[in-house]
């Protein structure tokens, strides 16, 4: 991994660098057969061939009222915030960020579940925020979405079957017999047995309701899906199970995730790139490996730093981030990292930051994002050696999957 | 060696329903020390919430404790009278709960419920408004003069964690049970309370059961573990001991199951099937279905928590697996 030396900004034009060499990071090897391809189709970037989704300057705002009857407007609440991003066939993007950061609320733009104030979406180039109708219809066919809460995203009155064949319904894909098969066939993808078809969400657990939102998500043949906290209400065994299916999926049919999560361990393991988002705005984006190795604003160390290590020998080595998120109604001015950074100068406080090129599409809004000293060395050696041996005995122990 | 704070000895919690009935926690002996943290860790159902209802005999009805004792110093709290019990809760034993905004009053400033708190276990006087602002203050609220006038909805998720963390502290407690604290919190705010309750157990000398799903956070705060599965301990060892050298196949189905930070894998080693509910107990060993380790030995009978190195016990007739796939 190249390791960033506290060299001298470089003021390269975003794109400039590296678009014809892939980066060490897409070279270390993902492990994925299909990761070679997904990164050559990547590199291409804003030149060559059309990214799948492309995001340019996204802004929602609510206006906060109040008054009955001459209901006037005291505020505005800038859940997103101007945010960029595209993202390439095949490839998964992640979101991260606290609660209140925008990216669910992004998520939703992306799919138009909800309008945007201003700013740009596009499915190969076409711009979907003026759609309606029959072409909005197949925008929705495109791109689907799995829900965090599997136990409130399904209708407790619609079986299984139903619920799976209600997206194919919706967009008048085949007969009543070819839907009924394809839900077979869907069940069996997701792990789950056709008789489960006529049962009804209560009779599954979280992990069963969860692969049951996924099997509908998959129904029409996305090519996009959206994945909003997918596994955060799940226990951890299960969560896993969850994550290993949907990578498999994803090699299976070459879908492109949008990962939502809070979870940066999950988020490692997933990504290929990873953004960073706070208070509305993307603060860092950047290959996967690149972020966790070489993380350059302060935030993403910050949240990096925050979470617990399952290894009891380095516990206590982080001071936390004082202070809470600020109120998306109140944004600070300036950088609105300033008022919890342990770097903040008078700079921060009055100028908004713009995004910083730190390497090949590892972008950074700081103002010393490229100055800021190397973060200490990454934590944890990872499993004990007895503990990995007895893990993989536990894995080559069992029936293979 | 130093007479534990709390003793828990073969404690069985039931619940009478159609089909029988069916215990929730099944035989559970643990002991805390003094200063000291022992994290519970399992996933949902395996019975670590109703082990810490029951300590605190809170079991919700149609629930009731029907074996073992629970002694804090000797005295066994099981056999306190509902009006002793109700002094050691919130006296010498205070819990905290993972939602504090469910757990606050939404209709009452937080001084008013800090106030309250305090007023239950000693008879009140004028000077309870400036230690409502002191617990306030020991849990680095800042502007504690002014907060004590709001009300909850007023107040940051991690803010009302820590009221909640003041309020039951007001008494100074000598046991700390926290089921799942940080759990609705945002990372950076997570970090920032488990800071804090070490900082204060530092201060207090308390003991704190932490009760948690996240391998991360008891690697982070406990002294002492145990691991939960179906109502039963399966494997209790110091934290460093059970990091290092885990004996349990669920605890390695457990430490395969997450994703780390500092290491790459592929696949993670997913645990397949789910927790049996109560109900529905396989014979012997409860895990048995699931582990790729098991023999035909592990359903004739239910393994008792054996003893592999000092201080560290697993319920599992195949640990060490090395040496069990070996033979």
């Amino acid at each position: 991994m190249s390791s960033v030396a506290p060299s001298p900004p470089q003021p390269s034009p975003a794109g400039g660098g590296g678009s014809d060499t892939p980066s060490p990071a897409q070279r270390g090897g993902g492990g994925t057969a299909a990761n070679g391809t997904r990164a050559a189709a990547r590199e291409g970037g804003s030149h060559a061939a059309k990214p799948l989704l492309a995001v340019e300057n996204l802004v929602k705002h609510y206006p906060v009222r109040r008054g009955l009857i001459l209901a006037r407007q005291v505020g505005t609440v800038r859940a997103v915030d101007g945010v960029s991003f595209t993202l390439n066939r095949g490839e998964t993007l992640a979101l991260v960020g606290e609660s209140g950061c925008g990216k669910s609320t992004t998520a939703r733009l992306v799919l138009r579940l909800i309008e945007p104030s201003a700013g740009r979406v596009a499915i190969e180039g076409e711009d979907i925020t003026s759609l309606s109708g029959a072409a909005l219809r197949r925008l929705r066919r495109r791109a689907q979405i799995i829900f965090q809460d599997p136990y409130a995203s399904l209708n407790p009155r619609l079986s299984v079957g139903d619920a799976i064949a209600e997206p194919m319904v919706v967009h008048g894909i085949g007969d009543a017999a070819a839907r009924a098969a394809r839900v077979r066939e869907l069940l069996g993808l997701v792990g789950l047995a056709p008789y489960h078809a006529d049962r009804y969400p209560h009779e599954f657990s979280g992990g069963q309701r969860q692969r049951i939102g996924i099997a509908r998500a998959l129904a029409v043949q996305p090519e996009l899906v959206v994945c909003d906290e997918p596994v955060s209400a799940l226990d951890v065994s299960i969560q896993a199970q969850v994550v290993n299916l949907l990578k498999e999926l994803q090699l299976r049919f070459g879908l492109a995730y949008l990962f939502i999560a809070h979870d940066l361990a999950v988020v490692k393991h997933m990504a290929d790139r990873v953004a960073v988002m706070y208070l509305g705005r993307i603060v860092e984006i950047a290959e996967k490996r690149a972020l966790f190795a070489a993380p350059r604003h302060p935030y993403t160390r910050a949240l990096l730093a925050a979470i617990p290590h399952p290894d009891p020998s380095r516990r206590g080595q982080v001071t936390p981030l004082g202070g809470d998120v600020p109120s998306p109604m109140a944004i600070p001015p300036g950088c609105r990292f300033h008022t919890r950074c342990p770097h903040a100068a008078e700079l921060c406080r009055t100028q908004e930051p713009p995004a910083l090129e730190i390497g090949p599409g590892h972008l950074a809004a700081c103002h010393f994002a490229a100055t800021l000293p190397p973060v200490a060395a990454a934590p944890g050696g990872g499993l004990s050696s007895l503990a990995a041996k007895r893990l993989a005995l536990f894995a080559a122990g069992r029936p293979a999957a | 060696m130093q007479a534990p704070l709390l003793a828990i000895d073969g404690l069985r919690t039931v619940f009478r329903t159609s089909s029988g009935e069916v215990a929730a926690v099944d035989g559970v002996s643990l002991a805390v020390p003094r200063g000291r943290t022992l994290g519970i860790v399992g996933e949902s159902g395996c019975g670590k919430s109703m082990l810490s209802l029951s300590v605190m005999r809170l079991v919700p009805r149609p629930g009731r404790v029907a074996a073992g004792s629970v002694r804090l110093e000797g005295r066994d709290l099981l056999t306190l009278s509902p009006a002793e019990m109700r002094s050691v809760r919130g006296g010498q034993v205070a819990m905290i709960f993972q939602e504090p905004m469910t757990s606050l009053n939404p209709v009452h400033t937080i001084g008013d419920q800090i106030i309250e708190a305090m007023q239950a276990h000693e008879a009140g006087g004028r000077d309870l408004r400036d230690r409502a602002i002191e617990a306030l203050r020991r849990v680095r609220i800042p502007a504690p003069e002014r907060r004590l006038d709001e009300y909850p909805h007023q107040l940051s998720g991690g803010m009302r964690q820590r009221v909640m963390i003041a309020m039951a502290l007001a008494c100074r407690p000598k046991l700390l049970i926290a089921d799942e604290p940080t759990t609705a919190l945002d990372v950076t705010v997570q970090a920032q309370i488990l800071d804090l309750l070490r900082e204060l157990q530092a201060e207090t000398g308390m003991s704190i059961i932490l009760i948690t799903h996240d391998l991360g956070v008891v690697a982070e705060m406990a002294d002492e573990v145990a691991v939960m599965y179906a109502g039963r301990v399966v494997e209790q060892a110091t934290a460093r001991a059970l990091f290092e050298d885990p004996q349990h196949p669920y605890t390695l189905g457990l430490l395969g199951s997450i994703p780390r930070l500092d290491e790459e894998r592929d696949r993670l080693l997913a645990i397949e099937g789910a927790v049996p509910p109560p109900f529905a107990l396989p014979p012997g060993c409860r895990f048995a279905p699931r582990c790729p380790f098991s023999i035909t030995e592990c359903t004739a009978a239910m393994p008792p928590l054996r003893e592999l190195a000092e201080g560290h016990g697993a319920a599992c007739i195949r640990a060490p697996v090395e040496q069990a796939v070996a033979a």
